[in-house]
């Protein structure tokens, strides 16, 4: 078991090294927008002094790897400075946009996961059939059209009718069942959207090994097919699935605005967009890393799961 | 002793299966009967594409993907598996009729520990409670004399020998206690030493739960000691059938007769090499391993000029890490290698092309050897381009030279791709590709295992022809004894990465030999029926006077 740790651990220190190397490649990116913050910010009629002022109040009088430190010590703590917009600690504005973000994550994944785990296993039992084909041509068809159309499509057929709100207004006043109905919409947008992926990967992985000698063997054992799908052939599938599963998730955290959007749903992708053209950099610099950071855990999380998904590793010779 | 007062346990008459290809339809089985009593051992030997899995697969009803029987009738204990349901069909597979693969280490599940895979079976055709399967499994792993038969089930595959993987597949196909076990090629992929353990295991628990079964080998020295009736099959169609001995004594058929006279390709005795004589390649007191382990210890052997060195002994015994380090792949740790009498750079990288040029490879699977994407003027060309600067026309009929030299003709061959050849045809082309470059030194890795006895002699012929012409020197890696009468001068044996004995092959095949190459030697299945029989007894002896000494 020690050899598994260990492997965590060096992924753990990788996974520490990309994100310190995504924010540096965030911090410069923001270096690079044009234009002079504190000018923007007081506007054209503010005098030489109190530009220099607010300047020095911002510290963009001191060098930018000076900068850089100071803002990555206190990122490190939690401490992401104060929203220029709205001055206000950033980590206030985060937090609850955070937990909403993953709420609504949550809810599409333990819906979306399960779904198309399911429909993956029975498209490669029942492959080449009417089952198999229509699951794929709808999943297909619901990848294929842009979020907001999916979005709309669902508002004019769920919500017109009343059985679902089209707004996802949810704060910290709103129960947990009422939040489970008033972003149902969005969480099954987002299904829709990420099904058609990991079901086909589920179901290509299965496939894949279904002309290996030992799901042969199941078969010759006069096993039943349901028992060697599930039993022989898709512990030896895990790998694949998980990192797409991962790669989803990931994407069900960092690439919901759109959605968010349309349904008005108060999430980590709002601010970002609301941020970027409100110039408020560091409260952009702090969505970025933390949707960096979002992707780095997931995907580590991943592959240590596909890699005890496989007996030759921790079941050494 | 006649089985064929015995019942009929399974009676095949007139089957024909079709394979799917890409000019359609093709059939595969034309036509063949099989009857098989109970209890009884039927052998079915043939080259490969003589449709024996095919058949011994259709004896389960079973075909693979691609495959359709297309008409006959296989009635097993009275029942029609052609007409059968499929759920019937499943009903019977496992539980009376079992199936032992070729490849133990690829048919078990790398997923599951060998005993879930053991109780399977028993447990879902409701034979068995798992309790009581697991009881049994530990006795039959016991009875196929398998090592620590309590605990081994607990193990994955992977941490498992290949020849005990092999044995505890049989206790697997055992443990419904079938009426009838298809054997396909159960021993092909493993060592001689091996494989008679999995024989004699195999053997005795057939007889001892008087189980009828169809063993599929290609080898008939195996066969003869494990079949009662033998059955010949060539290109779908049964060439004929007889009791052991009168098959192996007085074979009617042209066919019949080739195949057992196959092994008698024999290279003429060349004069051994003056003392003073420099070494084409010598391997000087060679330590090489991976990581922090050693693969080869203090290795010391010479390969002379138009010389043949077969370098035996078992998977793992330092054979290839050899080649390795000759190759330059491996750079060893200590000693090194010798060319013509000057050191050669340990690793490849800081040889030069002429020194790359002198020492090309040729490997066991010509099937995963050979660029899929590439035409043979191409994956031929290529070397010859690379190592003697040949262009345009030069090239090419330097190319066609080539194939004429391994027999291709070049007009039909050249622009060919591998996927549209045999197996003796791509390893033909590997060993074309080798001499593109025009090389002084080869090394033959396995190149005849994954072959037909048949063909495998042709390439041995081939070889043999091509050193006289072109003054090669070969090191020969094998570990088929057959092999290494037909083509070697010189034998090393190698075991633990230690060469245990060495010398011109006369001398080797004479005793007294290494405790080890005896034992090398005594694997080697002689096709007298008795001989497993002999064997075994002799051992026992042998050990039981060892006993009595101390």
């Amino acid at each position: 078991m020690s050899k598994i740790w260990i492997m965590i651990a060096k992924r753990l220190g990788l996974g520490v090294l990309t994100l310190f190397a995504i924010s540096i490649i965030i911090f410069l990116a923001t270096e690079l927008l044009p234009g002079d913050l504190a000018r923007s910010i007081l506007g054209q009629s503010a005098t030489e002094e109190t530009v220099a002022a607010f300047q020095r109040e911002l510290g963009l009088d001191q060098p930018a790897h000076v900068r850089y430190a100071q803002w990555l010590w206190g990122a490190v703590q939690g401490d992401f400075g104060t929203s220029l917009a709205n001055r206000r600690p950033i980590a206030d504005l985060i937090g609850t946009r955070l937990a909403n973000t993953m709420f609504l994550a949550i809810y599409a994944a333990a819906i979306a996961v399960p779904l198309s785990l399911i429909l993956g296993i029975m498209a490669a039992l029942f492959r080449n059939t009417w089952f198999d084909r229509g699951a794929n041509a709808v999943a297909l068809s619901a990848i294929s059209f842009p979020e907001f159309f999916v979005a709309y499509i669902l508002i004019f057929v769920l919500a017109q009718s009343g059985l679902f709100p089209s707004m996802a207004r949810i704060d910290s006043t709103t129960t947990f069942a009422d939040a489970l109905y008033k972003t149902f919409l969005p969480a099954l947008t987002l299904t829709l959207v990420v099904t058609a992926h990991m079901m086909r990967m589920t179901r290509a992985a299965i496939i894949n090994l279904l002309a290996s000698p030992y799901i042969e063997m199941a078969q010759l054992k006069g096993m039943p097919p349901a028992r060697i799908i599930l039993v022989h052939a898709l512990p030896n599938a895990l790998a694949p699935i998980i990192t797409v599963i991962a790669l989803n998730l990931a994407y069900l955290i960092t690439g919901v605005v759109v959605v968010e959007a349309v349904f008005v749903y108060p999430g980590l992708g709002q601010l970002m967009v609301d941020s970027v053209s409100k110039r408020d950099i560091p409260v952009v610099q702090a969505v970025a890393l933390i949707f960096a950071a979002a992707y780095v855990l997931l995907n580590l999380l991943a592959d240590v799961l596909a890699t005890l998904s496989n007996p030759r590793l921790i079941h050494p010779k | 002793m006649s089985e064929t007062d015995k019942p009929v346990l399974l009676r095949m008459r007139d089957i024909h299966i079709d394979g799917r290809t890409e000019e359609g339809w093709q059939p595969i089985i034309k036509g063949v009967d099989l009857t098989l009593h109970k209890g009884e051992v039927l052998g079915l030997i043939g080259e490969s594409g003589a449709g024996k899995s095919t058949l011994g697969l259709a004896a389960m009803g079973y075909t693979r993907d691609g495959c359709r029987i297309t008409g006959g009738s296989i009635e097993f204990d009275g029942i029609d598996l052609v007409k059968a349901t499929e759920r019937t069909r499943r009903s019977l597979r496992g539980r009376r009729i079992a199936y032992v693969a070729q490849s133990a280490a690829a048919s078990f599940n790398p997923a599951h520990r060998l005993i879930d895979q053991y109780v399977e079976g028993p447990v879902v055709h409701r034979v068995m409670s798992r309790q009581e399967a697991e009881r049994d499994a530990v006795e039959l792993y016991r009875r196929m004399r398998l090592p620590n038969p309590e605990e081994i089930g607990f193990r994955y595959p992977h941490q498992v020998s290949g020849g005990q993987l092999q044995r505890a597949m049989t206790a697997m196909a055992m443990s419904c206690r079938p009426d009838l076990i298809v054997f396909d090629e159960p021993t092909t992929a493993l060592d001689v030493t091996t494989q008679i353990e999995v024989l004699a295991a195999i053997r005795d628990i057939v007889a001892q739960f008087d189980t009828a079964a169809i063993y599929i080998t290609h080898d008939l020295a195996v066969v003869a000691q494990m079949a009662d009736r033998i059955k010949v099959l060539l290109r779908g169609e049964e060439v004929e059938e007889a009791d052991t001995r009168t098959m192996l004594s007085s074979p009617r058929e042209e066919y019949t007769r080739s195949l057992w006279a196959v092994r008698s390709h024999v290279s003429p005795a060349k004069p051994r090499p003056a003392p003073d004589a420099v070494p084409v390649v010598s391997v000087r007191a060679v330590t090489a391993g991976y990581g922090r382990m050693d693969v080869l210890h203090n290795v010391n052997f010479d390969i002379h000029r138009r010389r043949t060195v077969a370098v035996v002994g078992e998977s793992g015994s330092g054979k290839s890490t050899t080649a390795r380090v000759i190759t330059g792949l491996l750079p060893p740790r200590q000693g090194q290698i010798l060319f013509d009498g000057q050191p050669l750079p340990p690793d490849y990288r800081q040889r030069t092309r002429e020194q790359l040029r002198q020492i090309q490879m040729i490997y066991q699977m010509a099937d995963t050897a050979l660029n899929p994407k590439l035409r043979l003027r191409d994956l031929i060309g290529r070397p010859a381009r690379m190592y003697l600067g040949l262009k345009g026309k030069a090239l090419e009929e330097r190319v066609r030279e080539l194939l004429r030299l391994i027999e291709l003709e070049p007009n039909e061959f050249i622009d060919r791709l591998p996927s549209e050849l045999s197996g003796g045809q791509k390893q033909r082309v590997g060993i074309a590709r080798a001499l593109a470059a025009e090389p002084r030194f080869v090394i033959c890795d396995e190149v005849t295992s994954a072959l037909d006895q048949l063909v495998a002699e042709g390439i041995l012929k081939l070889l043999d022809r091509l050193q006289g012409e072109l003054d090669l020197s070969y090191m020969f890696i094998t570990h088929d004894l057959a092999t290494v009468r037909a083509i070697a001068d010189d034998v090393v044996v190698m075991q633990n990465g230690r060469v245990v004995e060495q010398g011109p092959k006369d001398d080797m095949f004479r005793p007294p030999h290494d405790p080890y190459t005896e034992l090398l030697l005594s694997s080697v299945p002689e096709m007298d029926p008795d001989w497993l029989t002999r064997l075994l007894a002799e051992r026992e002896k042998g050990k039981a006077g060892a006993a009595a000494d101390a």
